[in-house]
């Protein structure tokens, strides 16, 4: 045992180092004094009081957090009504077929779901004159076009491990259906709701490529911002942008498993 | 209302029966999981339905409840048919098997949560959930979530929040299920004097034939989605129908033979199994050389080592196993014919001078009104 047990340390360790080195790296060179990405000059956070001078970059993190801020929300609203209808719908003919084009969102290849959208409003602008032009809101759309997948995921599994007996309970003491939803189905639920939320949040601020394919000018995303500096040269700035934006995604990511782990601790 | 003394009212000539099950059947695709039942339950019984797994009892239960809908027939509740209503708006409230209780809510809210959907004021609420915390002896328990009270407790609270709306009928879907052996006697006492003292009308679906024994005023036998057997639990046991009520209700030894003669006051019987001839003293409706089954409980053998002068029901044997169960003992007697006979005696004395052992050649014996015949 001992021997399997150092072996497993060993390989944890490698394994860590291996995930993690980069963005170490990426943070201690974002306290970096000198100008050159590569040669280190001593700590300091002058890149860090350049980035909150830089509206450029404050600018696109708004339209980031915006956008990321109304994705989830949208995408909870819809995942939920998806997880649902999945998962109490009973058999229906088909329904390995919708549930499978609901979820299909998570395995389409990021460049196809942009253009098929892009596509798409084009046409629509030309037919309807709606939206006009692309920006923040077509950004929204298509982010919750994918976020929402995910969320739907994560409710219908939740749901799946629902004892039935509790909503009949509910019904059998007076509630009718939508009020049965609201006071017990959807409080048991929250907390898969919250990690949704969470998760799309941290999916919507992370992307880029979707973006790119949907978004019009002026409404850069943050990563937007930062694929395009980084073509002219990696500047320290960019680390410090890098290293708060690790830090959010974090937080998210940390928040929405406490999320998670507090509902297994429920039932 | 003016009632004849002790009397059960399923015994009255022209009582009404509170719930009219009327030809009902449900089926799911192709199985059928309730085949044609019939059954009248009367006000303030404590009905059982007694089953194995897939005999049908649940599915009755839901559909008394609301959550099935039949496939054909009727129901009727007080004279009502529940065809169009609704399960939040029967006048039944049901227990259930994983008492299914809310996990976001205190004990309090759990048990409140009736009375807030009938917009009942909030001071009769606080009144009445207060009064059934403290019958139910659960006041301690008020503001804990269900998480953090133990299966005794929670079947409490379980109780209680069916109560609260004084429902005309309550449905216990295995109700005693989830609690260790000793919890579940005391409970059933329990149960049965809380349906004493509300005077709720009881339907308990169970599988534990104890259960069934102790909790009911009438038992209705399941299987294969039809209902065997209604009766008192004393009919059930003593009085089976059916060799399927005799095999589930208890223990019971089966002997197979052909009628020899049937009177209107007994029946005499040939068995080749029992190697004996055997007599019953009731008669049964049957031609002659129709074969039959013998039934007989285990306890209403007789043991004895000299050969008793009986011309019936007169059997011999040699021990093969037996059993100390401390207030019995379990015998396992092998005839002749191969068959095994299950015999269980009253340890009457502590000492046995000369305990019946392994090996043993005994003969068995039983009064004539000891058994019964079943044809089916």
């Amino acid at each position: 045992m001992t021997r399997d047990s150092r072996f497993l340390k060993f390989s944890a360790i490698l394994g860590f180092i291996f995930l993690y080195a980069p963005i170490i790296s990426l943070i201690v060179y974002s306290f970096n004094k000198s100008k050159l990405v590569t040669v280190w000059g001593g700590w300091s956070i002058k890149w860090y009081v350049e980035l909150f001078n830089n509206q450029q970059i404050i600018d696109a993190a708004m339209v980031s957090l915006k956008v990321a801020f109304i994705t989830a929300t949208l995408s909870v609203i819809l995942g939920v009504l998806a997880g649902y209808v999945l998962s109490r719908m009973g058999r229906f003919p088909g329904k390995m077929v919708v549930s499978g084009w609901i979820t299909a969102p998570l395995i389409m290849p990021e460049v196809i779901t942009g253009l098929s959208l892009l596509l798409l409003f084009v046409s629509m602008e030309k037919l309807l004159g709606w939206p006009s032009g692309r920006g923040i809101t077509t950004v929204i759309i298509a982010h919750t076009t994918f976020c929402m997948a995910y969320v739907a995921v994560i409710v219908q599994s939740r749901l799946a491990q629902l004892d039935d007996s509790l909503e009949e309970a509910a019904m059998d003491l007076g509630a009718k259906p939508h009020s049965l939803f609201f006071l017990v189905t959807l409080p048991i639920i929250s907390p898969a709701i919250i990690s949704g939320w969470l998760l799309a949040f941290t999916l919507s601020l992370d992307d880029l490529v979707i973006a790119s394919f949907v978004s019009g000018p002026g409404n850069s995303t943050l990563p937007m911002v930062i694929f395009s500096k980084i073509r002219f040269g990696v500047s320290p700035e960019v680390n410090a942008l890098a290293t708060i934006m690790i830090l959010i995604v974090a937080i998210g990511v940390i928040a929405a498993m406490w999320q998670m782990r507090k509902k297994e601790n429920v039932l | 209302m003016i009632q004849e003394s002790n009397t059960p009212l399923w015994k009255l000539d022209g009582a009404k029966p509170f719930i009219q099950i009327k030809n009902i059947t449900k089926k799911f695709g192709e199985f059928t999981a309730v085949d044609n039942v019939s059954l009248d339950i009367y006000e303030n019984e404590l009905f059982c339905l007694l089953g194995g797994s897939g005999s049908g009892k649940s599915t009755l239960l839901r559909m008394l409840a609301g959550f099935e809908t039949p496939t054909s027939g009727q129901i009727l509740i007080d004279g009502v048919d529940m065809a169009d209503i609704d399960p939040w708006d029967r006048p039944i409230n049901m227990m259930f098997q994983s008492y299914a209780l809310f996990p976001h809510m205190t004990v309090f809210k759990n048990i409140a949560f009736g009375l807030k959907r009938d917009k009942v004021p909030k001071k009769e609420i606080t009144e009445r959930v207060n009064a059934m915390l403290k019958m139910m002896q659960i006041e301690e328990f008020a503001n804990r979530k269900p998480e953090q009270l133990s299966g005794g407790q929670r079947q409490r609270v379980a109780l209680a929040r069916a109560l609260i709306k004084r429902p005309k009928l309550l449905l216990l879907d295995e109700p005693l299920g989830a609690l260790d052996k000793k919890l579940r006697e005391e409970t059933q006492f329990e149960l049965v004097n809380i349906q004493d003292e509300l005077g709720v009308t009881f339907v308990v679906v169970t599988h534990d034939q104890e259960e069934a024994m102790t909790l009911a005023t009438r038992i209705g036998v399941m299987g294969n989605g039809v209902i065997s057997q209604v009766d008192e639990p004393r009919d059930v046991y003593e009085y089976p129908r059916s060799r399927f009520v005799a095999e589930f209700v208890g223990t019971i030894n089966i002997f197979e033979g052909r009628v020899i003669d049937a009177q209107t006051d007994y029946v005499k019987i040939a068995s080749k199994e029992a190697c004996s001839k055997l007599f019953v003293n009731h008669s049964i409706n049957c031609a002659p050389k129709q074969k039959v089954a013998v039934a007989v409980r285990p306890e209403k053998i007789k043991v004895s080592r000299k050969k008793p002068d009986l011309a019936y029901n007169c059997l011999y044997g040699k021990i093969i196993d037996l059993a100390y169960m401390g207030n019995l003992s379990i015998f396992r007697v092998k005839l002749e014919s191969g068959k095994i006979v299950r015999v269980t005696l009253p340890n009457l004395v502590r000492e046995n001078q000369n305990p019946l052992t392994w090996d043993d050649m005994i003969y068995l014996s039983w009064d004539n009104d000891s058994s019964v015949v079943l044809i089916s």
